[in-house]
């Protein structure tokens, strides 16, 4: 019972600043709601065991990412952005796009089948803890599609360096 | 009812143990800034306070009345939902900060395997309410101090992880205080040895994550009046006071817990004086977070402060490559010895 409780508020709560964030009219109001919804999704993470994802998702989205979303804007001039009406241009495009997508997540939720059970049940993580389980996982199992990600990261990394250098 | 109390116990504990922790550390609080201004007096050659009390011992019970009752103002231009909850933010993040840390074996309010992450997530948390005082008192001073300090933060903390993931690697674990008892099982009792190059790192990334000389740009009083905070009044400054010194406390005791062996002392010594095995493992720990809390000061009072580009020089360009060849060195050795 408690635990459906929690995922409820939860859910509702993701749900309702998410509306928040994208109806706000004030860009920094904006990034605080969206602030309490990465705070969210870590509570649902830690629900599920994944406490390194929780403190991961804390340290980079809340810690680094959206901090510098928060340093992007305050470079605006607020007092013309402020101004602005948020919701302008092609919005019928925008309707389509999300009722597609809409559409095919209800569709891969009708032909959801549950995977078969792995190695990592609930008490298994816990005795190894969640951090040793998922570093295995990712260097024996996921080797090879970690290692791609890596590398479109180094080229991320190198991009930006190039784009930085051009001017001087 | 059996049921019913096995059930409230726990929380009851819990709560004890919550209020102990910030009761101390909030007492430890107010003696750390009469303890700053003496030690930085003496080192300018001034006694620092005198007035209030012997030696001016109760000087710290002077200033907090003083900040209690004093008139709270908030700017009429100000975003004022913003301007109430950043400091409040900042506060949150600096005492829950103090959940994680284990002041002597078994005293920690959580006991949680994450303990590492959560002190650096804690510590990205607290940017948030600086940058918010910043933006929201709608004052150029305490804009660019809150822009400064955003910057700052997010070069550090970069610095700061990448200098405990050789701890991480020498202990297997994250949690701080499997960190404590993995130190005691090699002969040197604390990972500042092997891990001297890390803890620089850590050290100096400590200074800029709470603020401090020489990395105090976000409240240079010379140029920023007082930097971010500069709008605060009364208690809501005195919250900003209060988590940067808590703010400290906590950096302390993490350079305490994971590069100095946390309540213990190293083998070496006390096998060499087996009397020092009688003292508490409580007062160790204070006794090493003291001398980082001096170290705080001792820097302030001799260190000039840094430009902003040399600043972001010493992070990313010295720092985090120091922190990167210490992980791949500590990795190495690590797989070599075992």
């Amino acid at each position: 019972m408690l635990p459906k409780i929690f995922f409820g508020y939860f859910s509702i709560a993701m749900i309702f600043v998410s509306i928040l964030i994208i109806t706000r009219r004030n860009p920094i109001h904006s990034i605080l709601w969206m602030l309490v919804l990465f705070f969210h999704i870590a509570g649902l993470y830690l629900f599920l065991n994944a406490e390194f994802l929780a403190a991961v998702q804390m340290i980079l989205y809340a810690g680094a990412i959206l901090v510098l979303f928060l340093f992007v804007i305050m470079m605006l001039n607020l007092r013309k952005e402020v101004e602005v009406e948020r919701f302008l241009g092609e919005w019928p495009i925008a309707v389509f796009v999300g009722g597609a997508t809409l559409v095919l997540v209800i569709m891969a939720l009708t032909t959801l089948t549950q995977g078969p059970v792995g190695q990592y049940t609930v008490e298994a993580i816990q005795a190894e803890t969640h951090v040793k389980a998922l570093g295995k996982a990712l260097y024996t199992e996921y080797l090879y599609p970690f290692e791609i990600a890596s590398l479109i990261l180094l080229i991320a990394v190198v991009g930006a360096m190039v784009l930085a250098k051009k001017r001087t | 009812m059996s049921l019913n109390f096995d059930l409230i116990m726990p929380f009851i504990f819990i709560l004890v143990k919550i209020a102990i922790v910030i009761g101390v550390t909030m007492l430890h609080v107010m003696y750390c800034t009469y303890f700053e201004r003496k030690v930085i007096g003496h080192m300018q050659v001034r006694l620092g306070p005198m007035r209030v009390g012997p030696h001016g011992l109760l000087q710290p019970l002077a200033d907090g009345l003083k900040l209690f009752f004093k008139e709270d103002i908030i700017p009429t231009e100000s975003d004022k939902a913003v301007f109430k909850l950043a400091p409040i933010i900042f506060t949150f993040a600096a005492m829950s900060s103090l959940a994680v840390i284990p002041f002597y074996n078994g005293f920690v309010v959580a006991n949680i395997n994450i303990g590492l992450l959560y002190i650096l997530a804690m510590s990205s948390l607290g940017a948030y309410g600086v940058v918010m005082a910043g933006w929201s008192s709608n004052s150029k001073f305490s804009f660019l101090g809150g822009l400064r300090s955003s910057a700052q933060v997010i070069s550090y903390e970069v610095a700061m992880g990448m200098s405990l993931i050789g701890v991480m690697l020498l202990a297997g674990s994250l949690n701080l205080s499997e960190i404590v008892k993995a130190q005691q099982q090699h002969w040197y009792g604390m990972y500042l040895i092997p891990q001297c190059v890390g803890y620089f790192v850590f050290l100096t990334a400590a200074f800029a994550e709470t603020n401090r000389t020489p990395f105090d740009l976000p409240e240079a009083e010379s140029e920023l009046v007082a930097g971010y905070f500069v709008e605060y009044s009364g208690f809501r400054f005195a919250l900003y006071f209060v988590s940067e010194y808590i703010g400290m406390i906590v950096m302390s005791s993490m350079a305490v817990v994971c590069f100095w062996g946390g309540w213990t002392l190293p083998p070496f010594i006390t096998n060499a004086i087996p009397a020092l095995l009688l003292i508490p493992g409580l007062i160790i720990f204070l006794a090493k977070v003291y001398f980082h809390i001096f170290l705080f000061y001792w820097v302030r009072a001799t260190v000039p402060r840094y430009r902003y580009d040399q600043l972001m020089a010493l992070g990313w360009k010295v720092l985090l490559p120091l922190a990167l060849i210490n992980i791949v060195v500590t990795s190495i050795v690590k797989f070599l010895v075992a």
